[in-house]
């Protein structure tokens, strides 16, 4: 029998490279061994993709893709069909989940340098990547056929028509009809089932074949293939198998605490998810009384109403997603990691992160004069922190970058360290208790409390140097 | 034969440069069908019928709401304070005479209408087409002291005065849009049609 099995395998190995391809990249793919938390949410965003697809084939079997009929067959997916709330739920909080993931994967290369020589090209494919998911976000929204779908893609189709020219032209061409109807949803429901879903496939291929040949960053951005062992292996590497499977399977386990609360007790997170207005159909006739994207879209959102200008507002916009791109060339430090980098592009990374969160949130507010100040200023913010880097990163005082990846403190030596702030903040005066005995309760110390607050400000304010 | 194991290179460029044009020329003509599929079909160009509106029964200061062309289209009749108001306060008016907007010819009046009274516009602001929400209250907490009746989008914060013209510094570029439209009685206006049996 055992030998009929290993016959079988042989006769396939001979046909296809299965072990090669395993080895390749993920039982010989060595990684750096001292990958820190930032680096789960690459293989949670393949998670993601993954439940989006098998949740969407389920939606698929049921939703209509019909003016008329779409809005009732989400409900009817959500009240009369087995499990339809649960596969609808871990979709729609599966695409807010998606961009949460893919934000901090972001974050994570623009902290340790991950997008610049050699990998020039893994940022380029990521890049596309985002685009691709907001376009397949943006087309997945219409299809429920709320007055938040129908407005939004009224909105964001719109945009094109500021286009000189060619606009009007080209946003009648995208919705097939002269308002958003029938025509527009029954192709977005094409290009968001078939059209995108496929070349996001093909991206997330060309991402990591890009990866696997260059091999993988690290928090301390050097290059572990520099120093190899007499086998040719990298000294600091380990392989993707078992060691990183492993570890990733402890991020999926707590991702998936995370994720399994908002289905079950907010999917709709406070209309942030899922908005209020939605739960309504369409109206062509009434614009409801706030709109706004999806969290997701905000900050951009927030940019195009900056500029009291619609071309330019258009193009403010779309210049905001096209520094992204630009990154690897923009940064003209020769060190990677952030922390081996001089203060200035520390503080530039922070107001930059601060200037992305408040204008996401100006995004989802109405637009009053002091909101579309403060959207104007934070805009600047946010593209100075490109377009100046040539600038600033050219003379950036930076560390010096060691030749081996550094150890991160172990758990007991944390364990240790906290255990005595702990004792430096408190006091045990010995005192009786009311029955006689000598008690040790444990009391703040005043004193202590300000020397540990003292330390840990000038640590966070050396760490901005 | 004597050139036997020599290649004429410039003769395979040759034919390989052919095949890239023919190839070319066939995508391009393959791409013209599947372009234009994406085109408004015959179906949805035909559906812009002509709509009639009834306007006897609109009160003063009222906007009733119709659509056409799967549009929203306003009516509103004004009175006249509001038209006196809006005859003289254009300093904040980013095209008082509206020479930038779209409007038929025939509508020369500054206050965009026929007949000043009945005003009709297309409900769809022209920055990014949301529906700007109808405010005829005078200074409003929200809007501030200097409003005095209009039209205010509540997606990106431009606002337009009760003939549609739009303010100064804000996304919109241009006024509402006036659609055609002719009276055929004194109380019935077809929207959509300029002269009897023309639709435009």
């Amino acid at each position: 029998m055992k030998q009929k099995i290993t016959a079988c395998t042989d006769w396939a190995l001979e046909r296809f490279p299965m072990s090669k391809l395993w080895n390749e990249h993920m039982a010989q793919y060595y990684a750096p061994k001292n990958f820190n938390f930032w680096y789960f949410f690459g293989s949670l965003a393949l998670l993601m993709l993954v439940n989006q697809f098998l949740t969407g084939i389920l939606l698929t079997m049921n939703y209509k893709p019909d003016a008329e009929l779409a809005f009732d067959s989400v409900e009817y997916i959500m009240r009369d069909v087995n499990w339809g709330w649960l596969v609808r739920y871990m979709h729609s909080t599966g695409a807010s989940a998606f961009f949460i993931l893919i934000y901090l994967h972001m974050f994570r290369g623009m902290m340790y340098g991950s997008y610049k020589k050699p990998r020039e090209l893994i940022w380029i494919f990521g890049m596309l990547l985002f685009v691709c998911l907001m376009a397949e976000a943006f087309m997945g929204y219409l299809l429920p056929w709320g007055q938040m779908s129908y407005w939004g893609a009224q909105v964001i189709i719109s945009l094109f028509s500021a286009i000189p020219v060619v606009g009007d032209e080209l946003s009648l061409w995208i919705r097939g009809d002269y308002v958003i109807s029938d025509a527009t949803l029954n192709r977005f429901f094409a290009f968001h089932v078939i059209a995108v879903p496929l070349a996001l496939i093909i991206l997330v291929f060309l991402h990591i074949v890009a990866l696997h040949e260059v091999g993988s960053n690290n928090p301390d951005g050097i290059e572990i293939k520099e120093s190899k062992d007499p086998w040719g292996k990298p000294v600091d590497g380990i392989p993707f198998h078992p060691y990183y499977t492993v570890k990733d399977i402890v991020g999926v386990g707590v991702f998936l605490i995370f994720f399994a609360t908002v289905i079950f007790y907010m999917p709709e997170m406070g209309g942030y998810f899922l908005e209020n207005a939605n739960f309504i159909p369409a109206d062509p006739l009434k614009t409801p009384e706030h709109i706004e994207p999806s969290w997701y879209f905000t900050p951009f959102y927030a940019i195009l109403r900056a500029v009291p200008d619609k071309f330019a507002g258009v193009i403010a916009m779309a210049g905001s997603i096209i520094v992204l791109f630009l990154l690897p060339w923009l940064d003209r430090c020769e060190v990677k990691s952030i922390r081996y980098r001089g203060g200035i592009y520390k503080k530039a990374l922070f107001a930059f992160v601060i200037s992305f969160l408040v204008l996401g949130y100006l995004g989802t507010q109405p637009a009053t004069p002091t909101y579309t100040m403060m959207a104007r200023v934070f805009t600047v913010i946010y593209f100075a922190f490109f377009l100046l880097m040539p600038i600033y990163t050219r003379w950036e005082k930076t560390k010096p970058v060691p030749k081996r990846v550094t150890d991160e403190p172990d758990a007991e030596d944390q364990y240790h360290a906290i255990v005595d702030v702990l004792e430096e903040m408190t006091t045990h005066e010995p005192m009786k208790t009311s029955w006689g005995a000598t008690a040790f309760p444990v009391k703040p110390n005043k004193k202590g409390i300000i020397q540990v607050t003292n330390r840990v400000v000038k640590k966070l304010k050396d760490s901005l140097d | 034969m004597s050139n036997e194991g020599v290649v004429d290179n410039s003769k395979r460029q040759f034919l390989t440069t052919a095949l890239t044009v023919v190839g070319a020329v066939g995508t391009g003509y393959l791409a013209v069908p599947f372009l234009s599929q994406m085109q408004p079909s015959a179906k949805a160009m035909a559906a812009g019928a002509p709509v009639e509106v009834d306007i006897s029964k609109i009160e003063p200061g009222q906007l009733i709401r119709v659509a056409w062309r799967g549009k929203p289209v306003w009516v509103l009749s004004r009175t006249p304070e509001v038209l006196a108001t809006l005859k003289t306060d254009t300093a904040k008016l980013a095209d008082p005479d509206s020479l930038e907007s779209d409007q038929p010819e025939y509508i020369t009046d500054t206050l965009r209408a026929i007949k000043p009274e009945i005003f009709i516009t297309v409900g769809l602001c022209t920055h990014l087409g949301c529906s700007p929400t109808f405010r005829p209250e005078l200074a409003p907490a929200d809007l501030g002291e200097d409003w005095k009746g209009g039209f205010f989008c509540p997606c990106h914060g431009s606002g337009f005065d009760l003939a549609g013209r739009v303010f100064k510094s804000v996304p919109a570029p241009t006024n509402l849009t006036v659609p055609p439209y002719r009276y055929i009685t004194d109380t019935l206006i077809i929207i959509g049609e300029e002269t009897e049996g023309a639709t435009a």
